[in-house]
């Protein structure tokens, strides 16, 4: 499994390093996966829906419908029909990938299960919608559908006769499975629909929309698809012919040329439990989970920062349980924390700036306390060589730590937006280091979600905790990056190590709170 | 990179997306049947005989029955398999034994097949067996069909309408 997942992985850092080179951070595809599955789910929706309006829900008219669509309404309804098979494609590409580079990243472990598993019977239902539009056609790759689908299913031990006799022969042929089919394309959606609200559940915030330049260049791109290359019905259906050659949609009808290999039985089994295996990925192996974060009444005062920021909805603000004067505590659920430490940088009682030896602020995460990331900021401080002294506070993903080999001093916790805003202006006010590097993931693409995000927002002073304002941003430079763009990313420092060359020496200044 | 060359490369990402979207929404074809070979569906769902004969109660096995259950008879539940034969040309083909459905065995049974033949003239026989005999048939049919490449040929089976029917 785990040798599956690098593989995955390095294929992953090559194509996230190609989009980067296109569409720049912001508007990767990759980082978009899941946002775009949304859009397109809309737009196949929404075509749908146009489509409904001419289509004829009888076995008899259905073809002719569908051709008078396609070719008598080609401009508008015919682009409509195109569009909702293309965008049906891409919704099945976009949420492959989703899958796999969700996996590559280890994002579905342990208490990251739920949208992993929620995901799985989404993949049925998306299967389901597709197979039963394919049907309502009614030509002959839906005939060739309607009796491989039926005697597949008659492989199972559910039906007293076998329902391939609906569609044995030209006068067997009644509208009943149609008229089923047609309530399934129309239910399935709405059912999928719930699916994916029930998947994305477990994150505050969700991001459903892909970033406007990516929206307008995927329609474009299927609308001229859709022109250039309409989707069309092949021959009408007729149960007393064989269907011999089929232009075929992979994406929806791979597992039928299956079961010309394999009997039907054995395809459910292969594909019930591939299902069943790959619902059970989270746990494979069982993982310790990290500890969560804890809250220390003492030194929370209820503001509910930490409850803002929290990407995965684990933090709830509780009556206040302590007699204290305020009227409400940080309240942290155990199962749904996965240990990002956002809410420490957003707690305005994480300060560096303490007489204390040991900070305990209202929330921290145990394996990464702040105690310890004052000491380690301290401790880096002796460390520099040559040059100008570059501090760098990075998370465990973006593969900054290897500006190490540049000189410069890294300090690595789960998410860049741990680090509190203070951080900065501790180090740089007490001339611990000429500048400081906050590297985070790429933009939109952060491991934790919302860690790039809130930083900016922190650094620009749109989101407390801000970074005060006496601090130089001349020596503060937030660097998103990833694994892969380790060239960018050395280029970057260096201009930024020039700059730093380029300032005054660094003094200590005294804050207020020494 | 300039803006050009981004714009550029997000052109070629777009195409090759559109490409595969494209390509395979239809093809490759898929060869579902050989072009050249007729297709012989057979298909027939039907109840054989229980198991055994009903026995007819004596009137103090009738009256050790609830007044609102008394019954004549008593009769096994489950049903015999059914034995069918299909042969072309005086060559068998299949041979089946289908058992009854139902978690009792007390339902019809069931068979559904479809092969290919080579199209033109042919004899197709079909035996079917519902009863407990182990010699013999209760069903036959055996009749000189043409077959047609690339279409359907089915063999169905209605009690009511005297048993096989081919089309
Ligand atoms: S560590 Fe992360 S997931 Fe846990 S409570 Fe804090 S912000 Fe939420
Ligand atoms: S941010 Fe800190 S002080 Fe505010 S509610 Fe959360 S733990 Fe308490």
């Amino acid at each position: 499994m785990a040798k599956l997942k690098s593989f995955f992985r390095i294929l992953f850092v090559r194509a996230e390093y190609a989009f980067d080179m296109a569409f720049g951070q912001k508007c990767n595809p990759l980082s978009w996966l899941g946002s775009l599955g949304w859009y397109f789910f809309w737009i196949v929706a929404g075509t749908g829906v146009y489509l409904y309006i001419f289509f004829d829900t009888g076995i008899t008219d259905a073809y002719a419908s569908v051709e008078y669509i396609t070719n008598d309404q080609w401009y508008a309804a015919g682009v409509m029909r195109s569009l909702h098979r293309y965008a049906s494609d891409a919704l099945v590409i976009v949420v492959v990938v989703h899958l796999l580079r969700e996996f590559s990243l280890d994002r579905l472990r342990g208490k990251r299960f739920f949208a992993w598993l929620t995901g799985v019977p989404a993949l049925f239902f998306i299967y389901l919608c597709g197979i039963s539009g394919y049907w309502l056609v009614w030509d002959e790759l839906a005939q060739f559908i309607a009796i491989a689908t039926t005697e597949w299913l008659d492989a199972l031990p559910f039906f007293a006769e076998p329902i391939a006799n609906n569609f044995l022969n030209s006068t067997t042929l009644g509208g009943r499975f149609f008229t089923l089919m047609v309530f399934i394309h129309i239910f399935a959606p709405l059912f999928m629909l719930l699916l994916m609200w029930i998947h994305i559940q477990r994150h505050a915030r969700a991001r459903v929309n892909p970033p406007r330049p990516l929206a307008i260049g995927t329609a474009i791109t299927l609308i001229v698809l859709s022109l250039l290359h309409p989707a069309v019905s092949q021959g009408p259906a007729d149960l007393d012919a064989v269907p011999t050659e089929l232009a075929f949609d992979w994406f929806y009808l791979a597992a039928y040329p299956l079961l010309d290999m394999i009997p039907g039985g054995q395809l459910w089994l292969v594909i019930v439990g591939g299902l069943a295996v790959l619902a059970l990925f989270p746990w494979l192996p069982p993982q310790k989970p990290a500890p969560a974060a804890v809250v220390s009444l003492d030194n929370c005062n209820g503001c509910a920062r930490c409850f803002d920021d929290c990407p995965f909805g684990a933090i709830s603000m509780v009556r206040r349980s302590d007699g204290k004067g305020y009227e409400t505590e940080a309240a942290v659920s155990l199962e749904h924390c996965l240990s990002c430490g956002l809410c420490v940088g957003a707690c305005p009682t994480s300060t560096p700036f303490r007489r204390a030896t040991e900070i305990v602020p209202g929330i921290e995460l145990p394996e990464y306390p702040i105690t310890g990331l004052r000491e380690s900021t301290i401790a880096a401080s002796s460390q520099f060589g040559e040059g100008p002294r570059v501090l760098v506070y990075t998370c465990e993903y973006s593969g900054a730590d290897k500006l190490r080999n540049e000189g410069a001093q890294v300090i690595t916790m789960p998410c860049i937006a741990m680090l509190p805003p203070s951080f900065i202006d501790f180090t740089l006010s007490r001339n611990l280091a000429d500048g400081v590097v906050l590297a985070g993931c790429a933009e939109g693409d952060c491991y934790y979600r919302l860690g790039g995000h809130w930083t900016l927002q922190r650094l620009n002073g749109e989101r407390d905790p801000y970074l005060r304002k006496r601090v130089d941003r001349n020596r503060v430079c937030f660097m998103r990056t990833r694994p892969g763009s380790g060239k960018q990313r050395q280029a970057e420092f260096a201009d930024f190590a020039a700059t730093l060359a380029d300032l005054p020496p660094a003094s200590h200044k005294k804050s207020r709170d020494e | 990179m300039n803006r050009f060359g981004r714009l550029f490369l997000q052109a070629i990402s777009y195409a090759a997306f559109a490409m595969t979207v494209g390509y395979f929404a239809s093809m490759p074809a898929y060869r579902y049947a050989d072009a050249g070979a007729a297709s012989v569906k057979i298909s027939l769902s039907h109840a054989a005989d229980k198991v055994a004969p009903c026995v007819q109660l004596t009137q103090e096995e009738i009256a050790e029955f609830a007044a609102n259950m008394r019954r004549t008879e008593t009769c096994e539940r489950q049903r015999l398999p059914l034995f069918f034969e299909f042969d072309v040309d005086g060559a068998r083909v299949l041979t089946i034994e289908a058992p009854p459905s139902g978690i009792w065995g007390d339902g019809p049974s069931s068979i559904y097949e479809r092969i290919n033949l080579d199209p033109g003239r042919h004899r197709i026989t079909v035996r079917l067996r519902d009863t407990a005999r182990t010699e013999g048939w209760d069903y036959v049919k055996s009749e000189e069909v043409v077959l047609e490449a690339a279409r359907y040929f089915t063999i169905t089976f209605k009690e009511a309408t005297g048993g096989f029917n081919y089309r």
